[in-house]
């Protein structure tokens, strides 16, 4: 197996070394974000949860099926709600992925919630890792972001006016809301209607919903994700039992 | 980007009664200044320019106004007992509107139950909406007077134009609280 390929790509040996354990973790782009070494306590699952694990398998499940659910999705009204049920009733595995899909995003609202109780149960946001706590507040809110982008997609009655109430509710966000106290613009200028793009739910809406829903949103999780994980390592490794 | 940590060794006194260090570091500072200027600029004009980018100049909306005729489409005569003249129908089904006259004003009903959000009937006999939904009933001005709806139908802006017809704006909405606002009815 040692031939010129395989090294050009993985830069150490197999022999069971403290070195080569080193090397497997140092020299692969996904895995250096982690320890080293995994401290045995790291593995008590009644102190972590790994409710951050499961999260992250879960923002993982929504991508991977949500990639697949875009090669049948048009993001126009005329045909955004026949694809949903298009691929409810005759996609092959459309309605089990389309559940995934569903069931996934509920699923990691409900686990970054109880990642955050364990951290706070444990005291695990305070220093040296209250930066990142931080990151992982925004990440909740980024999380909660893509729910709602994507609660728009269906384009049935459930998703018109549930998005119609939420942005009303940006209307009424102080100096940028055109309803909000002291509001400084009107409702052509304000953050309903850069969310809308225009004034009522619409074409533009269910379009800029979608680019945030399936793309801008989740490279930000992404790159917070990356930086969360690596802040672990950094910041003292993962919080252990007292 | 040199700076002042590695500086460049120079001649403290020339000949010619210049100093060389002070002209080459002011120049360098005024280089550096309008470089970094430069960057930030292209930055800063760049983050408006998209964030502009997100406010579109044209939208494909519906209007939210159409006009209804002039008030000789909505004549006098005898009043029911809630004060109504005559409830026209003319711009339900396209709009969702009953322009209802009463014998002193005119105003434009939003026909939606206040209950749920169905959409009443009108029953010109019995001088009634009645929503088919959960049996919400309302007197010919809107008025709820039994089943769950909560308040009387919502009202929406209406105007008259400078060459007499009258408008109806649907993105300006009163409830019952607001049924005294100048705009919510046409003096006539």
């Amino acid at each position: 197996m040692a031939t010129q390929i395989w090294k050009s790509i993985f830069r150490h040996d197999f022999e069971d070394t403290p070195a080569n354990r080193g090397k497997v973790i140092r020299s692969n782009v996904f895995l250096h974000l982690h320890p080293l070494r995994i401290p045995k306590h790291a593995m008590k699952i009644r102190f972590t949860w790994c409710m951050g694990g499961i999260t992250f398998f879960a923002f993982l499940v929504e991508c991977i099926t949500g990639i697949l659910l875009m090669f049948y999705y048009h993001p126009v009204i005329e045909y955004a709600y026949m694809d949903m049920k298009y691929l409810q009733f005759d996609v092959p595995f459309g309605q089990i992925l389309r559940n995934i899909h569903r069931w996934g995003a509920h699923l990691m609202v409900m686990t970054v919630m109880l990642h955050m109780l364990r951290v706070f149960l444990t005291s695990s946001y305070k220093p040296p890792r209250e930066f990142n706590w931080v990151i992982g507040v925004l990440l909740l809110t980024l999380t909660l972001l893509m729910s709602f982008t994507g609660y728009l997609l269906p384009w049935d009655q459930l998703a018109y006016w549930a998005i119609t109430v939420g942005t009303n509710m940006g209307a009424a966000t102080p100096f940028i809301g055109v309803e909000g106290p002291f509001s400084l613009v009107d409702k052509f200028t304000d953050v309903r209607f850069v969310l809308l793009g225009g004034t009522t739910v619409g074409a533009n809406a269910l379009l800029r919903f979608y680019v945030a829903h399936v793309i801008a949103i989740p490279a930000v999780v992404f790159v917070g994700c990356a930086i969360h994980f690596w802040r672990i390592r950094k910041d003292g490794g993962i919080s252990r039992p007292l | 980007m040199a700076d002042d940590s590695n500086p460049i060794p120079v001649q403290q006194e020339c000949p010619g009664g210049c100093c060389k260090k002070d002209v080459s570091e002011s120049r360098r500072t005024l280089m550096r200044r309008l470089g970094w200027g430069a960057f930030f600029t292209t930055l800063a004009v760049s983050a408006a320019g998209t964030l502009r980018f997100f406010f579109p100049r044209v939208l494909f909306e519906p209007p939210t106004t159409f006009k209804i005729g002039t008030l000789e489409n909505y004549p006098q005569g005898t009043a029911d007992k809630y004060g109504v003249v005559s409830v026209s129908e003319q711009f339900m089904e396209a709009q969702r509107v009953w322009i209802v006259r009463e014998s002193d004003k005119i105003y434009a009903i939003f026909g939606k139950c206040t209950h749920l959000g169905c959409t009443p009937k009108w029953f010109p006999d019995d001088r009634q909406y009645k929503c088919p939904c959960h049996g919400s009933q309302y007197y010919s001005n809107g008025e709820n007077f039994a089943g769950p709806a909560p308040r009387p139908m919502d009202r929406y802006a209406i105007t008259k134009l400078e060459d007499g017809r009258i408008m109806v704006d649907k993105s300006v909405l009163f409830t019952v609280t607001q049924f005294d606002d100048p705009r919510c009815f046409l003096e006539a």
